[in-house]
């Protein structure tokens, strides 16, 4: 019963927004576009961070990786597939066509996470921390250096494949996926494993397994996002994808709160708006966004809603409890 | 027959030997005690038997299997149990969470079953549920079930802790230092505790204690450790008597005056 409503809410909503995106303020749209895009990235490494406790600050680069795999993709063999499928509708083959490109982009993240988490997810302590910062830089490096992805001068002639029902469409996949594995048994003992992971492995649970399947995840929903960033703006390039894109994202679910899905996606509004609402102050972000995670972390490390869910019946249990007092 | 074998041990930290040599038998449904003054090397030995250190040497046969090279949560799996001594709790979890994670290992349903919500993930995650429930209730913690662990007054944290182990379905639990921290009444409360879940799990326990009147009242058997030597082997009041152990003992209390 529960289930049947989560799926038609979400129904209704891509259709919602389909028809709306007709007619909203172009600035707007893009805001919203950014909001969900962002919205996959806080989510996901959240699973890392917030789930499984195991810090990572190179989600940009896994970005990067999805993004300019699917881009490559749809550059270089998109109009040879289409040409295959022109016994179908063309939106029908082109829809298809990208749903594919974003999940190879994808599943080409999560392999990098493979890579890089087996070797450093095995040993206890911030090896994360080091390998995904030094990641994140390779990466950047690697695609300067790929002339067939433009190298320095960025990847020009990306079709424009992404709208907002495709964003959330991903979005609503990345909190669902996540919400149901945090909801097993799987997911509890990943939550184990920040919460002890001596205590974690002494239960039976195999926390190296545990550890890099949550941080592969977290890497495939990073490479979704690559994707669909790069088939909304149709021109990549490297400059995007810094570090302080990275603890842009890391800064949302400071935030928002550790280990909690609600909380990333409030953190990734904020995020998102507030740039544009300071759009004076540009050159002031770096500063502003780590002074903001230092003063969190002293302050407030559980994020400003903590890790709760919020929740219809949460507020309203709020409200009351404000209004009897 | 025994249950437990441990064959000429040793463990060592940079130039310290925590555990040397050391060999000891442990027989189905047996409870044994091991004592010894701080630092001899007690919660070190169960630190190798749950494959938390790797012996320098020597072997640890549980069952017939040697242990030595497995990993914690492998060896889990085949049914050894333990507590600490300064409690592990999923402190920010809720006291039922804690026993649910201790069952993951008999989960049945994959990570699709639980993407898709499936009938088997459903029939699961309420397995579980009740089956965590149901050792919460024999351990008198039912009531307290959607509390915060760390909630929770310090006796119970330490009986949770062990209902917890006990949850993972062992057949051999290591207790280590269970009435740390707890009064006389406390204490004999654990014993008969201890004496209860042995009796209805078929149990055999290795129990680390100070606590006098809960090894003398429910181990049959004590081997004592000095300096990560087995220096005596027996029945309680053989051992409370045996000379080198009052010296080990009494040795430790002078130097515990001094710093
Ligand atoms: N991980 C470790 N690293 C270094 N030294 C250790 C470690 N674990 C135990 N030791 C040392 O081994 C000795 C035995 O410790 P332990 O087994 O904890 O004693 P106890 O009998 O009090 O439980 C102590 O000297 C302790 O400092
Ligand atoms: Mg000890």
């Amino acid at each position: 019963m529960r289930r049947n409503l989560l799926t038609l809410t979400i129904l209704i909503l891509i259709l919602f927004l389909s028809v709306l995106s007709k007619n909203l303020d172009p600035y707007i749209y893009q805001i919203l576009v950014f909001f969900g895009i962002n919205s996959i990235l806080a989510v996901s490494l959240n699973l890392i961070n917030g789930f499984t406790g195991q810090f990572s600050i190179g989600h940009a680069g896994f970005m990067a990786a999805g993004g300019y795999f699917s881009a490559a993709l749809s550059v270089y063999q998109g109009e040879k597939l289409l040409n295959i499928l022109s016994f179908l509708p063309k939106d029908l083959a082109q829809g298809a066509i990208f749903l594919v490109f974003l999940i190879l982009g994808g599943l080409f993240s999560a392999i990098l996470g493979l890579i890089i988490g087996i070797p450093t997810l095995r040993l206890k302590g911030d090896y994360l921390a080091i390998a995904t910062l030094g990641f994140g830089e390779i990466i950047r490096v690697a695609i300067l250096n790929l002339d067939v992805v433009g190298g320095p001068r960025g990847f020009p002639g990306i079709p424009k494949l992404t709208d907002i029902t495709w964003v959330t469409f991903w979005a609503f996949i990345a909190v669902v996926v996540i919400y149901r594995i945090i909801n097993s048994s799987h997911g509890r003992a990943i939550i184990s494993i920040r919460e002890d992971e001596t205590a974690s492995e002494s239960m039976g649970i195999n926390t190296t397994y545990y550890k890099v399947l949550a941080f592969s995840i977290g890497a495939f929903f990073a490479g979704i996002a690559g994707g669909l960033f790069a088939h909304y703006l149709m021109m990549l390039h490297p400059s995007s994808f810094t570090f302080m894109r990275s603890v842009e994202i890391l800064l949302m679910i400071v935030l928002g709160g550790l280990g909690s899905i609600t909380g990333s996606i409030f953190g990734a509004f904020i995020l998102t708006v507030l740039p544009e609402a300071l759009r004076g102050f540009a050159h002031l972000r770096l500063i502003i966004y780590s002074l903001t995670l230092i003063i969190m972390m002293l302050v407030r490390p559980s994020g400003l809603i903590g890790n709760r869910e919020i929740s219809f019946y949460r507020i309203f249990k709020f409200l009351r409890r404000k209004g009897i007092n | 027959m025994a249950v437990l074998e441990v064959k000429n041990l040793s463990c060592a930290f940079g130039g310290l030997m925590a555990v040397s040599d050391l060999s000891f038998e442990v027989e189905k449904n047996e409870i044994l005690g091991i004592i010894g003054p701080n630092g001899a090397g007690k919660t070190t030995v169960f630190n190798l038997i749950t494959g938390f250190y790797l012996p320098i040497k020597g072997s640890i046969i549980f069952n017939g299997k040697n242990l030595v090279g497995m990993k914690p949560y492998q060896i889990t799996k085949l049914g050894i149990a333990r507590t600490f001594q300064n409690p592990r709790l999923f402190k920010k979890l809720t006291v039922l969470e804690n026993v649910m994670i201790a069952m993951h290992k008999v989960y049945e349903a994959s990570l699709f079953d639980a993407l898709f919500s499936n009938r088997k993930y459903i029939q699961q995650e309420s397995i579980q549920r009740d089956k965590a429930e149901e050792y919460l209730y024999f351990f008198g913690l039912y009531k307290r079930k959607d509390e915060i662990a760390e909630n929770l007054p310090y006796g119970e944290q330490r009986k949770l802790e062990i209902a917890r182990a006990m949850a993972t379905n062992p057949s051999l639990l290591l207790l280590d230092e269970p009435a740390a921290g707890m009064n006389l009444n406390e204490s004999l409360e654990l014993v008969n505790l201890i004496a209860t879940i042995r009796e209805k799990f078929n149990l055999t326990i290795l129990i680390i204690e100070h606590h006098m009147e809960v090894v003398m009242n429910i181990c049959e058997r004590i081997i004592v450790l000095d300096f990560g030597m087995k220096i005596a082997e027996g029945k309680p009041e053989e051992v409370k008597n045996n000379p080198r152990v009052i010296e080990a003992y009494l040795g430790k209390e002078v130097k515990g005056v001094i710093h």
